[in-house]
Formats: C-alpha cells, structure tokens, sequence
C-alpha cells in the first residue's frame, strides 16, 4: 500500500512538473536590476516588456534587490536559477561579487548577459553599454555645433580633472572637432561634480570669453549647475549649455532655455536591446568577439574581443520630449 | 587688542594685494560689479565662519555645519515642494539648524564628548538622514517654486539679499560679541575656563550656545545655498566644513580658543571668496589650483602662527618689572 501510494505521488508529481514544462514553453528572461524603485530601471522594464510583446513568447520577470548591494542580488540571482529562467539580463551592483553566482547560473544553461553596469567577463556571455565613449564624445560635440550659428566658442566642464570616463569622453570630442569647423573648443574647466564650484568656473568662463556660444558639461551636476550660472547671467539664448544630464534633473533648464537639448543614453531602449539580445541568445545565437547578433528595432550588437557591444547614440532630449521623460528618471 | 587688530589689517592688505595680482591678468575682475558678485559668492561661507568663529572661541569645533547646511537645505527645499510659504520655511529652517545645533551642544555639554566627535558623528548622522527622506533623489529647480529661488538674488540696494543677510550678520554678532555678558562669557570660556567657572559662567551651557548659534546660522545657509544654486541633494556642499574651519584659521580665530574677531573671520572667507572666483578667470591650469588654495592656506596659518607666538599678556605690570 504503501509502495503504491509513493509511486502515486511521484506519478502525480511527475504529471504536475511535466505539464508545467509544456506550459513554460514561454522564454522566461529576468531582467536584474541594481536596485527596485529607481526611475531609470523601472523605465528599462518598461522597454523590456515592449521586447516581449513584439516577440510574442517572452516572459519578462523585472526583479532586484531593495537596496543596491552585490549580496541582494546574489539572493536574487539563485532564486532566478532555483525558478529555472532561461536567461538572466543584469545591471550590477559589483562586478565581481555576482561574477560566481552567475556562473551557477551559466552552468544550469542560463544565458547571461549584463547590461548598464557589467560584469567580470567570465561571469556573462556578453556585456552591452548604454553607447560608447567615441559615440558620447561625437554627441556633446554634435549637440554643441547644432546650435551654434556661424563660428563660436565652446568649452567643456567637466567633472574633476581625474574622473577617467569624462577624461575618456572628452579626448573623444577633440579628435571629432576637424568635423565641426564651427566649433572653436577654447577652454577645458574642472567643477569637481561641485554644485558650487562648477556654477563659478561657469560664470568664469563667461567672463574670460565674450564669444562663448556653448559650454558642454557631461555630468549631471555640471551642467545644472552651468545651466543655473547661465540663468542668473542672464544670458539664455546667448549661451546654451548642454552635455549629459538626466530629464528630471533638466526638465527645468529645458523649460527657462538655458539649455535647447541634452543627451543621455534612453533606459527604455536599454531594457528593449538587452531583451532583445537575451531572447536571440537563448534561441541560438553565440557571443563571441566579432559575432553580430541583432537588438530589434535598434539594429545589431556587434561584439569586440571582450564580448562587449555599445547600442547606440545617446539619446537627445529637447522641449518635445522632456515632459515624457522627466517623470521616468 | 591693538595687535590683533593689526593682524586683520594685514589680511585686508593681503587680500587687496591678491584682487590687484588678478586684475593684473584679468581686469575686468575689479569691476565693481564682479566684486560685489565675489562677496555675494563668498556670503555663505562668511556666514558659517561666523558660526564656525563662536564655536571655536569656546575651545570647541563644529565639523557638522556643511551637513547641517545640506540637510536643512533639504528641508526647505521639500516643505517648498510641499506648498509651505517662504515666510515660514526661513524660520523653520533656522529652527532645525538650531536644534541640529543643540544636539551637539547637549552630547558636549552634558556627556562632556569631545566636540570633533561628537560632530564628526553628527556629521554622517545629517547626511544619512538626508538619503532617508529622500532615497536619493535630487529636488530639482524646476520642483521649487520662483518666489523659493528669486529671494537671495532679489537686489536691493545694488546687492542681492544673500548679501544683505550677511551683512546683517556680521553687524549683529559683532556687536553680540562686544557687548553682550553671552558674547564676553565665549571669549572668558575659550580662554580660560577654569577662571570663568570662578567668574560664575557656566562653561557646558556657554559651548551649547554658541553650538546652537553655529547650527542656526548652518539652517539659514542651507536655505540660501539651495535656492542661490536651484538643487538640493544628498552631497552638497560637501566637505565645506573645512573651508569654513580654513577661512577661520586665516581670519586669526586661535584655534585653542578665547581669541578672535568676527572681523577676522570674515575677512578670512573673504580671502578664500576671492580666491576661489579668481582662479576660474585667470587660466591657470586645474591641476595647479587645488595646490594654490591650499598653498594660500598653509601661508596664511603659518603667518597667524608666528604672529601670535610674539604675543604674550603682561597682566602684572610691577611683577613684570621686577
């Protein structure tokens, strides 16, 4: 009696897993993010829920820790790997530290990918970024030369004078500025990401170049800050400032003029591509350098030797889309 | 009394000495204008230094101002988001800088705590408390309201009303300090303390005024900053304290205590002030201008010390003669 009632159970069992398998036939993608509650992950969610229903058999699990810690997303990581998802996208909160768990998780079969903020190469298949730096530096010189008519000064604020990414962009915009005869970049300042300091080299620059038409600030507390100098100068329409910022931080620089438009690369687009990327993983296609492998409507990923590929162009923000955005992050 | 008024002398010709060294390279520095916008600029620090000076008189430092600065900035700028008028914003911001204030003044005065811990704690206590109430996120210009902005660069007078506050300042206090029993008892307290008990002055609750004026001044800062630069997050300001602390060494504030002058203290931010908006328009390279401020600095103290070393109180002219 015994014996019959276990082998009953496990025939049960066995029914009930079966049937889930054939039910499950839906891709299961987690999207991990580095925390739940912050506006530019949930705005990647919302992307990666559009991936899903242009695709049609994804399933989109949006999940992360509370608060932005390796050790949260670890716990994160092995519940996804106990649920058996297919494929894990994820924004990290160190590098290293869910490297291990992650692979687990590539040795149960799951695909891998990071995306945002990478991780160590041997814990993903691949990593995307938001852009590239030779593609930033191209933007904050393009969004400068835009609006500038006939020739005119331009000058970089940057962050401090050792911040390796700024330093990394704005040797990228030099060796584009042959390409924008209208640019004359006269002067690189250092605002240390200073809300204070920044708006004084900002209003020192106004008053060491007359002509100045641009300052390019790609940080956030810059280029509120140059934006707020420029305001007080009263010189909206003369000076326009732009760089990289967020829209909810901008909305209002938008708005007074201070600055016409502004770029940062698009979370909802972010979510899209990394869905995309995982789902076209897991239906066969490999990451290795040189593999192509394509985002949907963005195009394709094109990997370099470490499996790396950057998406696009950051995005450009300007009065007809600030609204929109300003409420997302 | 004559010497450290010419100590103070000397740091208003230093500082001349500096504005005529930029105009040099950059003339359209001395415009009265740009002068006016370089005390405005400067009218925050001069403020803390003020509060920094009183806290230091009484043997005591207050590491907490620029985190009190950012946290009732904070404040002010979330009761704005929250359709609180101004009229009661300013003093409520004041209010809680005070009681921040207190805070420390009770942890010295009562647990007898050494004041640099007790406000290096309070310090990250003010911040942490900042990402509580907000997560993290920035208050942004466009989510504060015109009038919130428009007071500190109202002009009246040909200044902005940030420099009118702080010009009120140093005339109140200079006066609260010359000729109030509150403001002789901080001087009788950081000279010598043990005396002061005699003369009936209760230390503990001397250190937790000037530790709650320090605060007060802190608020009304924090307002100012966050409307001058239309942005409240987390880190602002952040490590200003150590300017404030600087531009009292500068202004001759003996670091021991007892000595000092309001003058001084301004001055001494003044000559920070000055420093910090030239060296944007001079050209010099940024790797050059965190080693200038600091230079200055080193320069200054080094001057205050070996001035003060000469001095020395004959206070027994006949036990003198003998």
């Amino acid at each position: 009696m015994g014996i019959l009632k276990k082998a009953l159970t496990t025939a049960a069992i066995a029914t009930v897993l079966m049937a889930q398998t054939a039910a499950a036939e839906n891709v299961k993608i987690a999207l991990v993010v580095k925390a739940l509650g912050i506006g530019f992950f949930e705005a990647a969610a919302k992307g990666a829920e559009e991936a899903a229903a242009e695709l049609g058999d994804v399933e989109i699990i949006y999940t992360g820790p509370t608060s932005t810690t390796a050790e949260g997303q670890i716990e994160v990581i092995n519940a996804l790997i106990a649920q058996g998802v297919d494929a894990i996208a994820i924004s990290a909160n160190d590098p290293d530290a869910v490297a291990p768990a992650l692979q687990r998780a590539m040795d149960r079969g799951i695909t891998v990918i990071s995306w945002d903020s990478g991780v160590a190469k041997e814990g993903r298949q691949m990593h995307l970024n938001p852009s590239s730096s030779a593609l930033i530096g191209n933007t904050i010189i393009k969004l400068a030369a835009d609006h500038i008519e006939g020739t005119g000064d331009v000058a970089i604020l940057s962050a401090t004078s050792t911040s390796t990414n700024q330093n990394i962009w704005i040797e990228e915009a030099k060796k584009v500025l042959p390409n924008y005869p209208n640019v004359n970049l006269v002067a690189t300042v250092y605002g240390d990401d200073l809300a204070d300091k920044s708006y004084r080299e900002a209003q020192g620059l106004m008053a060491t170049y007359p002509n100045l038409k641009a300052i390019i600030a790609p940080t956030t507390v810059g280029i509120l800050a140059a934006s707020q100098a420029v305001t007080d100068a009263g010189k909206i329409g003369e000076i326009n400032v732009t760089g990289l910022g967020l829209p909810s931080e901008m909305a209002g620089a938008v708005e007074s003029g201070a600055t016409i438009s502004f770029a940062i690369w698009n979370p909802i687009d972010l979510g899209y591509a990394a869905t995309m990327l995982s789902y076209n993983l897991v239906k066969g296609a490999t990451a290795e350098p040189g593999a192509s492998i394509p985002m949907g409507r963005i195009g394709a990923a094109v990997l370099d030797e470490n499996n790396e590929a950057a998406m696009s162009d950051p995005f450009t923000y300007d009065k007809s889309n600030i609204e929109q955005f300003k409420s997302i992050f | 009394m004559s010497l450290l008024r010419s100590r103070e002398a000397l740091l208003a010709l230093a500082i001349l000495v500096l504005i005529g060294v930029v105009a040099a390279r950059f003339p359209a520095f001395v415009r009265p204008a740009n002068l006016a916008n370089v005390f405005n600029d400067t009218s925050p620090l001069i403020i803390l230094a003020i509060g920094q000076m009183i806290v230091i008189l009484t043997k005591c430092i207050d590491l907490s101002v620029a985190a009190n600065l950012a946290l009732c900035g904070m404040v002010a700028a979330l009761m704005n988001g929250a359709g609180v008028p101004l009229a009661l914003i300013l003093p409520g911001v004041i209010l809680l800088g005070a009681v921040l204030g207190a805070v420390n003044g009770v942890l010295v005065w009562k647990l007898g705590i050494p004041s640099i811990v007790v406000t290096l704690g309070t310090m990250t206590i003010f911040r942490g408390s900042i990402f509580l109430m907000t997560g993290g996120q920035w208050v942004n210009a466009h989510q504060m309201s015109d009038a919130f902005k428009a007071l500190p660069r109202t002009v009246l007078l040909g200044l902005p009303v940030m420099s009118w506050m702080a010009i009120a300042l140093i005339v109140l206090f200079t006066v609260v300090l010359t000729r109030t029993a509150l403001g002789r008892s901080f001087y009788a307290v950081g000279d010598n303390p043990h005396a002061a008990v005699y003369a009936g002055i209760n230390v503990g609750r001397t250190q937790f005024a000037a530790f709650v004026i320090s605060g007060a001044l802190a608020g009304l800062a924090g307002y100012l900053w966050v409307a001058r630069y239309a942005v409240a997050y987390v880190d602002i300001a952040g490590g200003f304290e150590l300017d404030v602390v600087a531009a009292c060494v500068i202004g001759g504030i003996a670091i021991a205590g007892g000595a000092g002058t309001v003058t001084g203290a301004v001055l001494g931010a003044l000559f920070l002030g000055v420093i910090k908006n030239a060296l944007p328009v001079v050209g010099i390279s940024p790797f050059w201008q965190m080693a200038i401020s600091g230079a200055a600095i080193v320069l200054a103290v080094t001057f205050n010390a070996t001035q003060s070393r000469a001095s020395g109180r004959i206070i027994l002219k006949s036990a003198e003669a003998r």
